[in-house]
């Protein structure tokens, strides 16, 4: 296929090409950045908890005597494990994609001078550490004997389990095993390490610090009290649940199940990423009607330009040229010219991507999504291209006599 | 001759159906994307009280330590105000009126009615804040500054809380019980809720939605226990149950300020006010900041980043269907060609055939624009189904739907402006030789 023949055709049709080309760089530009947003939403949504989703439920309660938390407790804690199907029922101070309750700031000294970070606190009596069922991957298990009461937030001197994640940030390379960390008047010793677990609003302070959470082992009580930890067979949780925030009626009268927050933690992370799946659901429709809007552009011009040249097309035939012949040069024209728009769009695609970054937290646009934008909008042409191509390739040698 | 090109425009439209179609729907898509996104952009850095908010001033001191700043940066001043510093202010009434508040979650439960108790939002504020914000009595008023000092129990309830418990009945003089103590009501407002909620930034609720559910006086309702939302701490000792002396900082004082010599003077009131704590060892640092309401909104970024950048990609968007509407109204045209060169011939000036052209693409738009009208509602039925704060708000209104035509016909002209240029400089003669 000679390609000068149709460039020179092309520089008779300048305007036309220049505004397909520049549709193409346009479409270009925001192909990349929005597959990139996409990207960039969906990976947020896989943040690893580290506990047994599918096996956990919570129930919390609000607007009880804060006096009567012991007693509520109490009933909770036995009300709860009566029911059918309940394997483990324990009380804890939040759960992932919850709400937050226990985020402080830690220190790796007592004067408090060397700040560690902000950091999520799971407090949890005893059975909770085994129902979340987070992996230990260095030190040991929680012991009763760990289990303390807790005045306020946490006990004052407690062992913790923190996560590789926070271990790797505080003291990196080093074994995490017995160092301490503070967060006021409050001290902590690692007792062992986990291999994951998220904290309940995610990373506030950027995607780094979506795991930096520590384990408190803690004895219910007034201050650990109204949040509960239900753990029961996958395939009954919904069940169990549903019977346990019946069951709320007649165990605790005196309280408000927040309704809100009782729910399996599969639905919580649901509720949760619930808006980021959106946003990634509107850029997939942004995509696809944008895909469609430029490939009806590139349709309507190159069935025009067959029309125009019927007659051309016509002569060449007469001369000799077969129908594959006619149908690469659309193809191979098209070709052209979104090369040509796919040039600029990748330089637009940069701009944009340089200027969402201002805007909005995103990191710079990886490389790699530009030949793929490429890819993209070459098939797209020449798909869009191929219906013309084809009504171009059946003209009849014979056009070439009829009225010249 | 607007008739004639009319005319024309249509007879020429109705003969390429697909293509007119492909046009029309390109641009329906592109407006329908943009109308749905402003309207929400539109919603959402709306004025909450336009009638009143160029007199509405927040104030803001910095009483955190200098080597504990309130924000990593140290250049941002906090958000709320201590206690003592709101109450200082206020008692000084250097503001045609002035009020605290705070937010709190509190548990409800009718007095009379044998019901669950419910949670509902509650504020606790100052007497003028009912006079300040404009919110409109159904029944009853608000309370007094009097009532403030004595600490009454007294609570004003909204329109939809009244509804609910009262079946919408005038319920001034019942009892409802807040956190397990009685409340008089003495009010029932209208329904009433400004968006964005500009008074509820940073006290721990949503910037978008219903308001609040229940209003009391911030000394009784602090006297019962009741905590508020949203609570910092800037230095060692604070606790819940004495807020008032803590080194927290809990409540949002806002200021009617009637004219510019007013805000210039409590400008250097609340100057002085910050040299004096420094001087009394209070504050390290004697920053102040008084900002407008829309200033403070714009400036803390109230307008979520997800509505901003659904904006940004559908004018992205509506700009690629206008370049495809010019290159599809350029074949269009240059396809016609030798009818140009017909009509130059018979006398037709260069100006008619442009605006002959012209109409074409404006009759292009206004389709263009009836079906993204269609699209737009479309859409904003979508966004109302978005689990979003302000999904329940988002409707059209008069002048987004004028705007849409606007923006239809606007487009359309920039689309048209190429072809039709291009075919009025079309030159007859070679036409009509090849004919």
């Amino acid at each position: 296929m000679q390609i000068q023949p149709i460039l020179a055709a092309l520089r008779r049709h300048r305007l036309a090409s220049i505004l397909i080309a520049m549709e193409i760089a346009l479409a270009c530009a925001v192909l990349c950045n929005a597959c990139f947003l996409i990207v960039n939403r969906v990976q947020q949504t896989r943040v690893i908890s580290g506990v047994d989703e599918n096996a956990l439920a919570a129930i919390k309660l609000t607007g009880y005597d804060p006096a009567r938390g012991v007693d509520l407790n109490a009933r909770v804690l036995s009300g709860l494990a009566k029911l059918p199907g309940v394997q483990s029922v324990s009380a804890i101070n939040q759960v992932p994609f919850g709400d937050h309750a226990g985020t402080a700031g830690i220190t790796t000294d007592p004067e408090g001078k060397r700040f560690g970070g902000v950091v999520d606190f799971y407090v949890g009596g005893r059975g909770s550490f085994e129902a979340l069922g987070v992996r230990v991957v260095a030190g040991r298990l929680p012991q009763p004997a760990d289990y303390q009461p807790v005045d306020f937030f946490v006990p004052d001197d407690s062992a913790v389990w923190v996560t590789h994640a926070l271990a790797e940030h505080l003291w990196p390379g080093a074994d995490p095993l017995g160092k301490e960390f503070w967060t006021g008047r409050f001290h902590f010793r690692v007792a062992g390490v986990l291999a994951h677990l998220a904290r309940p609003y995610g990373g506030e302070g950027g995607p780094n610090t979506i795991e930096w959470s520590v384990y408190v082992p803690a004895q219910p009580g007034a201050r650990l009290a109204a949040v509960y930890l239900l753990r029961a067979d996958p395939a009954q949780l919904p069940r169990v649940l549903r019977d346990a925030r019946a069951a709320m009626a007649t165990i605790a009268p005196d309280a408000v199940l927040d309704s809100k927050a009782s729910q399996t933690i599969g639905n919580l992370r649901e509720n949760y990423f619930r808006q980021d799946r959106v946003m990634a659901g509107i850029l997939v429709g942004v995509i696809a009607a944008l895909l469609l809007v430029t490939a009806l552009g590139i349709v309507g011009l190159a069935s025009f330009w067959v029309q125009q040249r019927r007659r051309q097309i016509g002569v060449r035939r007469a001369l000799g040229a077969t129908r594959a012949d006619i149908l690469h040069y659309f193809q191979t024209e098209n070709f052209l010219i979104v090369t040509g728009g796919i040039a600029l769009g990748m330089l637009l695609a940069y701009a944009l991507n340089l200027m969402l970054m201002q805007h909005y937290e995103l990191p710079r646009l990886p490389l790699s999504y530009l030949p793929v934008g490429a890819l993209a909008l070459w098939g797209l042409g020449q798909l869009a291209v191929l219906g013309p191509a084809l009504r171009a390739a059946a003209v009849p040698p014979v056009v070439a006599t009829r009225s010249v | 001759m607007f008739g004639y090109y009319l005319d024309l425009a249509l007879h020429s439209l109705k003969r390429n159906k697909v293509l007119t179609a492909l046009m029309v729907l390109a641009l329906a898509l592109g407006i329908g994307a943009t109308i749905t996104t402003l309207t929400v952009l539109r919603l959402l850095s709306g004025d909450p009280l336009p009638q009143k908010s160029a007199q509405l001033f927040y104030p803001q001191v910095d009483p955190y330590p200098e080597n504990r700043p309130f924000s990593r940066s140290g250049t941002k001043l906090p958000w709320l105000m201590s206690y003592v510093d709101a109450m200082n202010l206020l008692r000084a009434g250097k503001a045609q009126r002035q009020t605290a508040v705070a937010l709190a979650q509190v548990k409800v439960k009718p007095r009379t009615t044998e019901g669950k108790p419910f949670y509902a939002d509650g504020v606790m504020t100052t007497a003028d804040f009912f006079p300040m914000f404009d919110a409109p009595f159904q029944y009853g008023a608000g309370w007094s500054a009097a009532d403030d000092d004595r600490r009454v129990q007294v609570a004003v309830i909204s329109g939809f809380l009244n509804d609910k418990l009262y079946g919408g009945a005038n319920s001034v003089g019942r009892m409802i019980r807040v956190e397990d103590r009685d409340f008089r009501i003495i009010g029932v407002l209208k329904s009433w809720a400004p968006q964005p909620r500009f008074y509820a930034l940073h006290l721990g609720s949503r910037n978008y939605g219903k308001g609040e559910g229940v209003f009391m006086p911030l000394q009784a309702a602090r006297a019962d226990g009741i905590g508020p939302s949203m609570m910092m701490s800037y230095g060692s000792g604070s606790s819940m149950e004495h807020l008032e002396t803590s080194p927290a900082i809990w409540l949002g004082v806002w200021l009617e300020l009637p004219d510019a010599s007013a805000v210039s003077a409590y400008r250097l009131f609340l100057a002085d006010y910050a040299r004096q704590q420094v001087a009394l060892g209070r504050f390290q640092k004697s920053r102040t900041a008084l900002s407008g309401l829309m200033a403070w909104l714009r400036g803390e970024h109230v307008v979520p980043d997800d509505a901003r950048l659904q904006a940004g990609l559908a004018f992205g968007f509506l700009l690629i269907c206008v370049v495809n509407t010019v290159g599809l109204l350029l074949a269009k045209c240059l396809r016609r060609s030798r009818e140009i060169g017909v009509r130059r011939a018979l006398g037709a000036g260069r100006g008619a055939i442009f605006a002959q052209f012209m109409v074409e693409a404006a009759i292009v738009g206004v389709a263009g624009g009836v079906l993204g009208l269609v699209f737009a509602e479309l859409g904003l039925w979508g966004i109302r189904h978005q689990p979003a704060q302000y999904a329940s708000l988002a409707h059209l209104d008069l002048a987004m739907f004028l705007f849409t035509f606007v923006v239809a016909l606007a487009a359309s002209l920039v689309a048209g402006l190429l072809p039709a240029w291009r075919a009025c400089a079309v030159a007859p003669a070679p036409q009509l030789k090849a004919l």
